[in-house]
């Protein structure tokens, strides 16, 4: 049987302690130790950049072919069976050369109605001196149409990955752009100053003779792109954007491609509906001649152009 | 001539000019005009089904006053006029259902340039459907690819140019090989108008002479194609590239670009060189076994993923395989059952991605399948929409899955040597379907305790909920209805040779 203790000896207890702590009425610790909310923890600068080294070294050790002689390993096998697959590809192509007919036999079965017909009757039905553009501009305009867009296309996709919008960004551009070209380079500028008008009068040239004598749209548009392209490298944008900004790049592009489009379906929808169309023909030989290749070849040299130096001038500050 | 006939022609054409004009319009302009354009093409493309099932065969429209082997031509049978309208259908829906999203992808000033993309991808996609000629053929395929890069690479970061670059590196590979191939053609026959090619390859065939480059040729031909159309072991580019370019872009490349290569591959095989010559040489085995380890390890990598897009990516893998192993047969079964799965596909596909994009902007715009988690409690729309895509890939009866994989079992059946490997693959894909697609069925309508994500109703996305709807439609259409859209098939394919 227990017997009650006196209250002075009681508070000297644990008992004592550890009831008046249960109850809540003295925490032992308030006052005695000293105690601070948590707080956020802060890795420093330096640790940040140091893990971040590591987690690169150990990258780099993983990538690294010294040390991961597995990847050695694979690479090695990668690059040899890649060689090897190519050399048996050429091999392959190589041996079904040597089984296909002999080049400049009459016998062949490409010497045959289609390009017999284009030969003798190509300057009658097209009018034009050359054939190869009587060919590709009157019997096969559609394919060249889809040529044209490609390039169309084409000038669409450079834009989509390199034109720069951003008004800030768009001033870093042009600011940049001095490094990459002379300013005022007097031997740069004396020369396009002779050459420039030589080099877009030969473009012109080549573009309206296209039915007459080799050239065309194509060709003569790179030259007349290589001319604007040799203009804006001596004299700058500044002076350029003067009469070729991006305003009359659109209007050009869309204009040439659209007229190509009416000419051509014009002419595809009236021939396979077998009306006559009122395209002259004119003489073979004379500068208006050759049905609807001038215009087309014109349209086509006007987007070759337009294209040319969109490329050169995308690539070089992201925009016109 | 009827003025019908001046349909095909007409839509080409007018895509061509849509996406010129469209590059001088700003970006909401040329919305609109893109959806115009995409009505009035579905609606030509109507006509010329209705009037080429009137008249009950093809016809051939002479592009220019130059007939037969001389100048272009583009050709219309039924096949031809229906994918067409597919076509537009599936283009219309994608473009519709990833319109609200294409605000937050694209940068406004470069929107427009969307917009041409679309136009000129559509464009050559027709090409392809109705060209007669290879050439004209090679030339549209070339925009294709331009196009479909330009696609993946306008939602600019750094993995999506990664993805553009490599989608360029192999696609350009498949180009070329299909033009080597075209080229030797060329040398072998003197045409590149698809029905002369006909004429002297049977020649060739019959007297021996050109055996190994006719082989060849069609080796280069079917192998760039399969490239292009992400056949399995040269299927790299796809996850990427589908993955995280924008919505209507994954939508539109997996249903329709891809598509429009296999098309081309089989006209090639009926048009240029003959199902029989073809049937004969060994290539088209090399297809079916290539068609079958497509099945298998595509739904594997599909398994394994854990970035839910891409897994759609992977299973489009596999199911190009099912269309490469109906081509193996070499049967007008198979063939019939193959373009039956190239529509399935395209309406089922196109309908996942969608849904899984409202899925993932219910969860934060994460892809993981650990945030998807109830995601269909919160957009009610896309989870049924989902529900129903994966129902139809796995194939249960009610949605189209289930009736392609009815037509390649019984096309199967048919074939000497080849019934037993094709069935036991068609079962084993069918179970790993389900297996990844059931997964993320139960994930998205697992209830989360307490959702820190908002939900969206009917008023937030109309366009969104009823593009959705259109496509369930489609399916189920698809599904219930099939045996007319089969015999149309069968009616198309004789009208090839």
């Amino acid at each position: 049987m227990s017997r009650l203790k006196p209250q002075k000896e009681y508070e000297k207890t644990g008992a004592f302690h550890f009831f008046r702590w249960l109850s809540g009425s003295k925490d032992p610790y308030l006052g005695e130790v000293e105690m601070q909310p948590q707080k956020e923890m802060e890795i420093p600068e330096a640790t940040i950049i140091e893990r971040m080294n590591e987690k690169q070294m150990i990258r780099d050790k993983v990538y690294d072919v010294e040390h991961n002689k597995e990847l050695l390993f694979f690479h090695r096998i990668y690059v040899a069976s890649a060689i090897l697959f190519c050399v048996a590809l050429v091999g392959v192509l190589l041996f079904t050369v040597s089984y296909l007919p002999r080049t400049g036999n009459p016998a062949n079965p490409d010497n045959n109605e289609v390009s017999a017909r284009y030969i003798e009757s190509g300057l009658q039905e097209t009018g034009a001196l050359n054939i190869v553009s009587g060919m590709i501009l009157t019997y096969r305009a559609f394919d060249t149409f889809g040529e044209t867009n490609v390039l169309f296309i084409a000038t669409c996709c450079v834009m989509v990955l390199l034109m720069v919008d951003d008004a800030i960004l768009k001033k870093q551009e042009v600011k940049n752009d001095r490094r990459y070209e002379p300013k005022n380079d007097a031997i740069l500028q004396g020369t396009a100053f002779v050459l420039c008008p030589i080099i877009f009068i030969f473009g012109i040239y080549v573009i309206l003779n296209g039915h007459l004598s080799p050239g065309g749209g194509f060709s003569g548009g790179a030259i007349l792109g290589a001319g604007l392209i040799l203009y804006v490298s001596a004299f700058g944008f500044k002076k350029t954007q003067k009469f070729f900004n991006e305003h009359v790049y659109k209007i050009a592009k869309i204009t040439a491609l659209c007229m190509y489009g009416i000419i051509g379906s014009y002419f595809y929808i009236l021939g396979a509906n077998g009306i006559e169309n009122h395209i002259p023909l004119g003489t073979p030989g004379h500068i208006l001649s050759g049905g609807i290749i001038l215009p087309i070849d014109i349209c086509v040299g006007l987007e070759v152009a337009c294209t040319m130096y969109a490329f050169y001038a995308l690539f070089r500050r992201g925009g016109l | 001539m009827d003025f019908v006939q001046n349909f095909p022609a007409i839509s080409i054409l007018l895509c061509l000019f849509a996406g010129i004009i469209s590059s001088g319009l700003k970006g909401k302009v040329a919305k609109h005009v893109n959806t115009v354009l995409i009505l009035i093409v579905t609606v030509l493309s109507a006509s010329t089904l209705l009037y080429v099932l009137d008249t009950g065969e093809a016809f051939v429209y002479v592009m220019g006053k130059f007939p037969a082997p001389w100048g272009n031509e583009i050709r219309a049978g039924v096949l031809e006029a229906f994918m067409a309208l597919f076509f537009c259908i599936i283009m219309l829906l994608s473009m519709f259902g990833g319109r609200k999203k294409l605000v937050d992808e694209v940068e406004e000033s470069k929107t427009f340039l969307y917009y041409v993309l679309t136009n000129l991808l559509l464009s050559s996609l027709l090409a392809l459907v109705y060209t007669n000629d290879l050439f004209t053929a090679y030339v549209f395929v070339e925009i294709n690819t331009i196009a479909a890069c330009g696609l993946i690479m306008i939602r600019q970061n750094g993995r999506t140019i990664e993805a553009a670059a490599r989608y360029m590196i192999m696609s350009l590979l498949g180009s070329g090989l299909l033009l080597m191939g075209i080229c030797m053609l060329y040398d072998l026959t003197g045409h590149l108008l698809m029905s002369n090619i006909k004429e002297q390859v049977a020649l060739i065939a019959a007297s021996g002479e050109y055996r190994i480059p006719l082989l060849v040729t069609i080796a280069l031909m079917s192998i760039g194609l399969s490239i292009k159309s992400a056949l399995f072991p040269f299927h790299a580019w796809l996850p990427d590239a589908y993955g995280y370019s924008t919505v209507s872009s994954a939508a539109i490349l997996s249903s329709l670009v891809s598509k429009g290569y296999i098309f081309l591959l089989i006209k090639i095989i009926y048009r240029v060189i003959g199902f029989d010559i073809f049937g004969a040489s060994k290539i088209i085995n090399v297809l079916f076994i290539f068609g079958l380890m497509g099945m298998i390890f595509g739904s594997l990598s599909a398994i394994k993923e854990n970035d839910i897009r891409r897994m759609i990516a992977f299973s489009s893998v596999a199911q190009i395989g099912y269309i490469y192993m109906g081509i193996g047969m070499g049967t007008q079964a198979g063939m019939a059952a193959s373009v039956f799965h190239i529509l399935s596909h395209a309406a089922t596909k196109s309908l996942l991605f969608i849904a899984a994009i409202g899925l993932t902007d219910v969860s934060a715009g994460s892809r993981k399948f650990i945030d998807l988690t109830g995601a269909a409690y919160r957009n009610k729309w896309a989870g049924v929409a989902f529900t129903v895509g994966s129902l139809s890939m796995v194939g249960v009866p009610l949605f189209s899955g289930f009736i392609s994989k009815l037509l390649f079992a019984q096309a199967a059946v048919q074939v000497n040597g080849k019934m037993l490997p094709a069935l036991i693959v068609l079962g084993i894909s069918t179970v790993l379907n389900a297996i990844y697609f059931m997964k993320t069925v139960i994930r998205i309508y697992t209830p989360v305790e307490e959702d820190r994500h908002s939900s969206v109703t009917f008023k937030d996305m109309r366009l969104y909920a009823v593009t959705l709807v259109c496509f369930i439609v489609l399916n189920v259409v698809l599904g219930v209805s099939s045996q007319p859209i089969v015999d149309l098939i069968g009616q198309g394919l004789a009208m090839f040779s």
